[in-house]
């Protein structure tokens, strides 16, 4: 094979790893958005928590209640980190958020910015900036797959093939099924749907946990591949943003084919001009703004 | 004050409510049997609206009482209220436009298991069942106005809340739900119905209440309708 094209697939290959976080960042930000009406800017906190509970289960926890030898290992983070966040997520919304319904965005998203900050800084007090490596890759995950034109890890073609799952099956909850039917009405005229006997406040708090926890998932596969670091939150959030904005807020299937697609892009455009490479989502951003600012998918 | 009588579907007293500064009621007192059929006539924003949705919980503030089926439910959410078996049906009529109109059918949880059934309610509006695939977006104005009402037959509320239904609609259809609300009345369903079409509620109603700047102004029972004929057209001429 011609080695420019092998680079530009390998690179693509990549990319479209890296798009598969932001298509599950988005995802959850997309959902909340629908639903509550909120811009959470915490998203990219709950990323970090969820790394963070996953390398703390892995190397830490078991010394804190006095088991050194207790260790809770990658798929049972995998289970419990997004449980916790969404949690988080959830004591967040009945004690906070819920106060700013009505309101406007604005205070939604500065109080979830100031949530951002403190576990940013929570954090930042405790562990290194820099980031730390997370050393729990089960070994059935680690090795490569030869993909014909690049050696692939196998633990980053699991996260991509997990990623798009979830994304998947989430996409089919939300348009496809019953409950997904009572949470597009919800965010098309709450008031009426409560007027129907549905409890739309408890839909709204279980809404934001499990965007939450979607992005405690992002987190915890995320930790393998980046290291552990207070700020790898707020690094990804502003790509993920850009990826909303261009999808269209609160659009679920524009917010998994964006993701994917800017991933890819990125990828790309680092083999053909490394330097635009970061660049690039916001210049794609720039323009769908410019051409159809309620984003791709977003309705007009 | 008289002990209820123990067919009291609905009864509100004193019933004030607020959006935001605003003061909309400023003392609602009706009372609904069960199995009437029962109207609120008035002027545009003489707050017929407002004491459908105050029953209902959906303004800011509310004050008073409204008890259903002798349940007190001033302080009740809005959810817990619907599901003693309350049907509402906006006057926007509130079709969800990112579902279909089987969606839409299906949406409202049963709340009790003696509603009626799909196929029960696809005899009594056939177009719904011609249209059940298509969005709630690409109904026509009497398709949606169908719709609000059908939603709600499925899910075994007894009593109906059926805001402006014939508004903007074409003859042809405000005969048509008038039929239904007669067949309506006929299963048992109780109504309490916000119109401003006169000659609609005219025929079809037990009892009128006038409403008048957040107050009931006077309350006529079908049979006297004939003798109060002129005052009302005074009261209701804009």
């Amino acid at each position: 094979m011609d080695p420019f094209i092998k680079s530009v697939l390998s690179q693509a290959m990549l990319g479209l790893n890296n798009g598969a976080f932001y298509a599950l960042l988005s995802l959850g930000l997309a959902v909340i958005f629908g639903l509550l009406n909120i811009v959470n800017f915490a998203h990219g906190a709950f990323y970090m928590l969820g790394a963070f509970l996953a390398l703390i289960g892995l190397t830490q926890f078991g010394g804190w209640i006095g088991m050194p030898e207790l260790s809770i290992g990658f798929w049972w983070a995998l289970l419990l980190s997004p449980l916790l966040v969404g949690l988080f997520g959830i004591v967040i919304e009945r004690t906070m958020l819920k106060r700013l319904a009505g309101l406007d965005h604005l205070y939604g998203l500065l109080l979830t910015f100031g949530v951002a900050l403190v576990l940013q800084g929570f954090f930042g007090n405790f562990y290194n900036m820099a980031g730390t490596p997370y050393p729990g890759i089960p070994p059935s995950l680690r090795g490569v797959v030869d993909l014909g034109f690049m050696y692939f890890p196998k633990y980053r073609l699991f996260a991509l093939l997990f990623s798009l799952a979830v994304c998947f099956v989430t996409w089919y909850a939300i348009e496809r099924t019953k409950l997904g039917a009572l949470l597009r009405a919800s965010t098309e005229n709450p008031k009426l749907v409560e007027a129907f006997g549905v409890n739309v406040p408890l839909l709204v708090t279980l809404t934001y946990g499990f965007g939450c926890a979607l992005a405690g998932l992002a987190g915890v596969m995320a930790a393998p591949i980046y290291s552990v670091s207070p700020l790898m939150g707020s690094e990804i959030i502003i790509v993920v943003f850009a990826v909303v904005v261009i999808g269209g807020m609160g659009s679920i299937l524009g917010a998994i084919v964006t993701g994917l697609g800017l991933g890819l892009i990125e990828g790309v455009v680092k083999v053909l001009y490394p330097p635009a490479a970061s660049l690039v989502v916001f210049v794609i951003m720039a323009i769908v703004l410019m051409v159809r600012p309620s984003g791709l998918f977003g309705r007009e | 004050m008289l002990e209820p009588r123990a067919d009291e579907i609905l009864r509100v007293s004193d019933l004030h409510a607020f959006y935001g500064e605003s003061h909309i009621l400023h003392g609602i007192d009706l009372t609904v049997y069960r199995g009437e059929v029962v109207t609120l006539l008035g002027r545009n924003g003489s707050g017929r609206t407002t004491t459908l949705k105050a029953i209902l919980g959906l303004v800011d503030r509310r004050t008073g009482y409204v008890s259903i089926n002798g349940r007190p439910v001033i302080s009740l959410p809005t959810y817990q209220i619907a599901r003693i078996g309350v049907g509402y049906c906006p006057e926007e009529r509130g079709i969800f436009a990112s579902l279909t109109v089987e969606e839409n059918l299906l949406l409202p949880p049963t709340l009790r298991s003696d509603g009626m059934s799909l196929a029960e309610i696809y005899e009594m509006f056939p177009n719904l069942w011609e249209r059940r695939k298509s969005q709630g977006s690409k109904l026509s104005g009497g398709e949606q106005q169908m719709l609000a009402i059908a939603r709600i037959l499925r899910t075994g509320a007894y009593l109906l809340l059926l805001d402006e239904i014939t508004e903007g609609l074409a003859p042809v259809i405000v005969q048509a739900l008038g039929e239904v609300i007669r067949k309506l009345k006929d299963r048992g369903y109780t109504i309490v119905l916000v119109e401003q079409n006169f000659h609609f509620a005219a025929p079809l109603a037990d009892r009128h209440y006038v409403i008048e700047r957040g107050r009931v102004l006077d309350m006529i029972p079908h049979h006297e309708l004939e003798k109060n004929r002129e005052r009302l057209n005074a009261l209701l001429s804009v």
